[in-house]
């Protein structure tokens, strides 16, 4: 196991972004986080910047105006990334389906890793769909590799050649 | 010295929701502020038109996760009062207990958050390890966590029995202790005084001209507090509305740190006075005519205006949160503060975006 590997297991960052949730599964991903749950002890840290985090947990659907947040948000973060769709809304649009405002889920903008139900699902559940996206996020890494050497033997600049990153 | 401007959020580290500011900055000072809202907006009260008015209270608890049952129970007054019901005595007294535990819980998660604003990390930690606490007696009684769903048109959709009553008095008398270690760090510290007090100062002539409500009208010297009006079961308790002069982000904080000690006495009182009896009322028909409902959540008033036609369905639903009341304070605060303390000023109105964009 190289060292960008381990590092990735051993302490995935996430980055939270409430897309248009009421609330309820943002409380539930901050409980993750305090002494109760305590998910600083497998090293997931909640950080706030796009750029230095591999996972994004995304709360809530989609609407008119924040869609260009979220697609900048997921753009921003670096490859091999995961994203977690946490609560109803986020994997369907839930109760808010019908609203007029609401596009629906977020795999409508990005490409989605880990669904996780409920409304609001508990903090273990979340903490489950976060370790789950670690796995697949290592064998996006495995892709990524294979792809970028391919890239080179051919003559492309290995950089350019970053897979789209969603696989469901 | 030119302006430059600096835009905060929508994705902030400090507030978990996309509040966007746009603050226009001189040197260090702010001179404006402008906020740019809409990224929570859902067309939530369009949505209560094309659902059924009994489906409707599952609707308006998802305005807003953190106080959730307040809303359903604002919403369920509203409509017994248009369909001319009398909830038993036993679901006005239920009512209360779950709105003080949700009081409790958002509150304990506002000082958290606080404390995280101004980098007093452990602070945090300890706050939110008692909200667990809360959070239990919530699953225990209701079976959810957060969005616990127990309010209906009629009364409640749950019991709680003697020996969970009994188990909640002990829990809260633990919350108590703890919070009596913790009130000392917030109200004394150095550090913590340092960032809280002369902060943020809103005068109450301010107050009274930007309509404030809630926390932070109190903590301005307006001694406006909606249960004094005595809805649901209020009106057979006792309790006095915590009230501060000073104003400031400090004052702010006292009130709240007061008010945990409130709720958890109105608790108290309200198991002890617990009549035994029915839970809820059977209805039939459809309500008509119009009406306001107020009910006074943690963040402050909540107003429930509703208009029925004697149809399945509402005609027209409205809600003016408290959020969407307090934000004119906060703009009225953030002039001429520094740019370190808008993480401090944005907490201190305890702002719910989703309320407010619904």
């Amino acid at each position: 196991m190289g060292i960008m590997s381990k590092s990735r297991k051993k302490s995935p960052w996430i980055v939270h972004f409430d897309c248009n949730s009421c609330n309820g599964c943002d409380i539930e991903t901050l409980a993750c986080l305090t002494p109760m749950y305590d998910v600083e002890r497998f090293g997931i840290v909640n950080v706030g910047n796009p750029k230095h985090a591999d996972v994004l947990v995304v709360t809530g659907s989609v609407n008119n105006r924040n869609v260009r947040v979220l697609q900048n948000i997921y753009d921003q973060i670096p490859e091999p990334k995961a994203v977690v769709a946490v609560g109803a809304c986020a994997c369907s649009g839930g109760i808010f389906k019908e609203c007029y405002n609401v596009l629906g889920g977020i795999d409508k903008v990005i490409p989605v890793d880990v669904y996780v139900p409920g409304c609001c699902p508990r903090p273990e559940a979340i903490i489950d769909g976060i370790v789950m996206a670690v796995g697949k996020m290592d064998e996006k890494a495995d892709q990524f590799k294979k792809n970028s050497r391919k890239k080179t033997a051919v003559g492309v600049n290995s950089g350019a050649g970053v897979p789209d990153g969603g696989s469901k | 010295m030119p302006k430059t401007v600096i835009p905060f959020g929508p994705q902030h580290p400090v507030l978990p929701e996309p509040l966007h500011l746009k603050l226009v900055m001189q040197d260090e000072k702010i001179i404006e502020a402008i906020p740019a809202i809409g990224y929570v907006h859902r067309g939530l009260e369009k949505l209560t038109e094309l659902k059924e008015f009994t489906q409707n209270v599952y609707v308006v608890e998802r305005i807003c996760g953190i106080c959730s049952c307040m809303h359903a129970m604002a919403y369920c007054q509203g409509i017994e009062t248009l369909m001319n019901l009398q909830i038993p005595d036993r679901a006005r007294f239920l009512r209360v207990i779950w709105a003080e535990l949700h009081r409790i819980h958002s509150h304990l998660l506002w000082m958290g958050l606080l404390a995280d604003s101004f980098g007093f990390e452990s602070l945090f930690m300890q706050i939110w390890r008692n909200r667990e606490k809360v959070m239990d007696i919530m699953e225990e009684t209701a079976g959810s966590r957060v969005i616990i769903s127990v309010n209906t048109i009629g009364g409640t959709r749950r019991d709680i029995s003697k020996e969970l009553l009994l188990k909640t008095k002990v829990i809260l008398e633990e919350i108590r202790e703890d919070m009596k270690r913790i009130e000392p760090v917030f109200l004394n510290d150095y550090t913590v005084k340092h960032r809280l007090v002369g902060i943020g100062t809103l005068t109450k002539e301010d107050a009274q001209r930007h309509c404030a409500v809630g926390p932070m009208a109190r903590a301005s010297g307006i001694a406006m507090d909606f249960r004094t009006t005595g809805y649901s079961a209020y009106g057979e308790l006792e309790f006095e509305p915590i009230v501060r002069t000073d104003g400031d982000c400090y004052a702010r904080t006292d009130v709240r740190m007061q008010e945990i000690y409130q709720s958890i006495n109105l608790i108290e009182e309200a198991i002890g006075k617990l009549p035994a009896g029915e839970i809820a009322v059977p209805f039939k028909g459809n309500p008509t005519g119009e009406v306001i409902s107020r009910v006074e959540q943690p963040r402050g008033e909540v107003l429930y205006y509703l208009r029925a036609n004697g149809t399945k369905n509402l005609e027209r639903m409205r809600v003016r949160t408290p959020t969407f009341a307090n934000i004119p304070t906060l703009l009225q605060m953030l002039p001429g503060s520094e740019l370190a303390d808008v993480p401090v000023l944005i907490l201190t109105i305890d702002p719910c975006i989703s309320c407010t964009e619904r």
